[in-house]
């Protein structure tokens, strides 16, 4: 709706249909992220076949699985002009949630776990929108405070305890370890919830209408869009993705405890950043955020398998990011230089 | 409380007659105070109080809270978050935002390491760490203020980019063995006042970037950037210099605190002060900075950064169990943002509602409901 005043990468309009589709692929956002993916794939894979064994597959989406989850739902939220710092914290909760239902409730269905968990990352990302729509406080500032809040509750409910693996039910674990044609269950519903969210982000009125929030969000006010309402709306999405990621962090690591997804916030931040997600709203997609977390999470097993030194590592996706960065701006300019030109050809 | 009436009575002949939208900025323009009046019940003069507070509540309630003691352990903690607070406060009043400090900080503190163990005379190895921190410093700037990419994700970037640089210099080696005269010196008491020695340099810093920021035209010209860069440029400032030397100064700051930490632990180590970056934006915006920019003062966040200090301290030493300081940081960092907001709408409200009595025949825009 804002098409023009945004740098969104729209096609101009060529010539003939074909060359168009190309065009309008070469100027993919999610491009060049995908690119570096498969170029990272391929030179590990020469360098160390077993990088794409079967295990070492598994391994990979496995890791990538919770990193996926939690930047399509932070994609969401800074597509509208917001951020949520508060992930790594809701994450943990929900996470430590899970343990202790499976530890105290014994027999629980593992549906209802999941239903809880969802809902209970609904319920604190909705204090996240609501405090941000509510007070017009700056997503930046009310999500750190939740950090430290959702952080603070999560120590003082779990304390020292820690749940491990064996409290839960061999099913739920086996989520994590099941394939189906090689994919294990829970990267399954990953790629779900993506195709999902990516779907109404493309096509429904009010995925549409977050982008136009995030381009100006006086402008989607003026143009009727209630701003407030779906502003709360992605956080709220946020935070039952993050209520899932949690879940999902249950079923795939041994421990959960206080300090669950401590300092993932920022990883899951640069990882939409990286997908071509502008840190400033108003474009990108959730399909690039995810294949950026597939990208960060990826580079560290690459590394190892190419026998990188691992402290290498960090140093590595800081100067990734600072590449997606540079590259995203030289993209909008080149797209904002097209538009001019042809604007000016038209009339 | 009095504050909000005493507004509410100046506002309306202020702003009567203007349209809806400047009403907006001239709300946060100075509200009809004037000299004294206006320092006094200021949002820094707040702070304060709310700071001296807090110090008499807990030295009545607290059995140990009033000794030297007391003073010496909570200035070492908040040393830290305070000199970083400093150049934070400058650049989050530009607009921008720098989360890579703790990684400088963490950065320099290997860098030192590694040095002095190479065998580097204790001097050179502190002027270094200090250079690599401005050095890091002059990066972020560059690829904020010159090439213009947002701050936020630049500095997410630097951020690992740092830390991760740290793990390659030193890697999960730790050097512990610094000169104890050296290491001793930064824990040190100034006499029998428990004040540490290093205060006094700490102290310096705070002053340089209170008279930089209140008392020079580059100072002034920050609150301009912060409000729109558009028009800061058109009134003749170096948005892009002055940017660009903010950053670096923070770099400088950062691996200042880098040192501090080192040797005040004596341990250098890769994952040093790692967090720290979200305790000082926190303590910053609690300390009256606004997160848009152009709002803020250096004594406003001074208060924040050692209330944020003393509550700590007194809960900890009120046997209050650690888990509980964490939610008052945050709880504190939401009201400290909401309250004025929700004021503010309250205030709007009954201002519109008055213009509405007071003019029944709306006249222009003049009453127009955003």
């Amino acid at each position: 709706m804002t098409d023009t005043a945004t740098p969104t990468p729209t096609p101009t309009p060529a010539r003939s249909s074909r060359r168009r589709g190309v065009a309008a692929l070469l100027h993919l956002r999610e491009l060049p992220v995908a690119v570096a993916l498969i170029a990272l794939v391929l030179i590990t894979y020469a360098a160390n076949p077993l990088f794409l064994s079967p295990q070492g597959t598994k391994d990979l989406l496995l890791n990538a699985t919770i990193m996926i989850i939690l930047a399509v739902g932070q994609a969401l939220v800074i597509i509208t002009r917001n951020v949520d710092l508060s992930v790594g914290s809701i994450l943990g909760l929900v996470a430590f949630g899970t343990g202790s239902l499976f530890a105290n409730v014994p027999g629980i269905p593992i549906i209802a776990v999941f239903a809880i968990g969802l809902v209970f990352g609904a319920v604190l990302g909705a204090v996240n929108g609501l405090l941000v729509t509510v007070a017009r406080v700056p997503a930046l500032v009310i999500t750190l405070g939740t950090l430290y809040i959702y952080r603070g509750l999560n120590n003082a409910w779990a304390g020292g305890t820690q749940y491990f693996a064996d409290d839960r039910p061999e099913a739920f674990g086996a989520l994590s370890v099941d394939t189906i044609l090689g994919f294990p269950l829970i990267t399954l519903l990953a790629v779900v919830v993506v195709i999902v969210v990516a779907i109404v982000m493309a096509g429904t009125r009010a995925g549409r209408d977050l982008y136009a929030i995030g381009s100006d969000p006086d402008a989607a006010n003026l143009f009727g869009i209630p701003v407030g309402r779906r502003v709360f709306i992605a956080f709220a999405v946020n935070g039952v993705l993050a209520g899932l990621a949690g879940v999902l962090y249950a079923s795939r690591f041994n421990s959960v405890g206080a300090t669950t997804g401590t300092g993932l916030e920022l990883d899951v931040v640069a990882a939409a950043v990286v997908g071509g997600v502008a840190i400033f709203g108003g474009s990108g997609s959730v399909a690039g955020a995810a294949i950026g977390a597939v990208l960060l999470t990826t580079i560290t097993s690459a590394l190892t398998a190419l026998r990188v030194d691992k402290f290498w590592q960090q140093a590595i996706v800081g100067v990734l990011i600072l590449a997606a960065i540079i590259i995203d701006r030289v993209a909008s300019i080149r797209t904002a230089r097209r538009l001019r030109i042809s604007e000016a050809r038209d009339v | 409380m009095s504050d909000t009436k005493r507004t509410e009575m100046v506002e309306p002949t202020a702003t009567s007659a203007v349209s809806a939208d400047t009403t907006e900025t001239l709300r946060d323009e100075p509200r009809g105070r004037t000299g004294l009046g206006r320092i006094l019940l200021g949002r820094d003069a707040i702070m304060i109080y709310l700071l001296i507070a807090t110090i008499v509540i807990a030295m009545i309630s607290i059995p140990r809270f009033a000794s030297p003691v007391t003073v010496g352990f909570l200035l070492l903690d908040v040393i830290p978050v305070l000199l970083i607070a400093m150049p934070m406060t400058l650049i989050i009043i530009t607009g921008e935002i720098d989360l890579s400090v703790a990684s400088i900080a963490g950065l320099t503190s290997a860098l030192i390491g590694v040095l002095w163990q190479a065998g580097l005379d204790i001097g050179v190895v502190l002027v270094l760490g200090v250079v690599i921190g401005v050095a890091a410093g002059a990066m972020n700037g560059f690829l904020v203020a010159v090439v213009g990419l947002p701050s936020l994700a630049v500095t997410i970037g630097t951020l690992a980019l740092f830390r991760g640089l740290a793990l390659v210099v030193i890697g999960d080696n730790a050097v512990a063995n610094f000169p104890p005269e050296l290491t001793a010196f930064f824990t040190s008491k100034l006499g029998a006042t428990g004040i540490p020695t290093v205060m006094i340099g700490v102290l310096l810093i705070i002053v340089v970037f209170g008279v930089l920021l209140h008392f020079t035209p580059f100072g002034r010209g920050l609150y301009a950037l912060g409000f729109s860069k558009e028009a800061a440029r058109f009134v003749g400032i170096h948005v892009a210099r002055s940017k660009f030397w903010l950053y670096v100064a923070s770099g400088g700051v950062s691996a200042l605190a880098g040192i501090y930490w080192t040797l005040r632990y004596s341990s250098a180590r890769s994952d040093n002060a790692s967090g720290l970056e979200l305790a000082v934006i926190a303590a910053v915006l609690l300390g009256g900075v606004s997160i848009f920019g152009g709002k803020g003062s250096i004594p406003g966040v001074v208060a924040g950064v050692l209330l944020i200090g003393t509550i700590n301290y007194a809960l900890r030493l009120g046997r209050v169990s650690d888990v509980v300081l964490i939610i008052v940081t945050g709880t504190l960092l939401i009201a400290s943002v909401v309250a004025p907001s929700i004021v503010d709408a309250v205030k709007r409200r009954s201002h519109d509602r008055r213009v509405r009595r007071e003019l029944p025949e709306p006249v222009g825009s003049g009453s127009v409901s955003a």
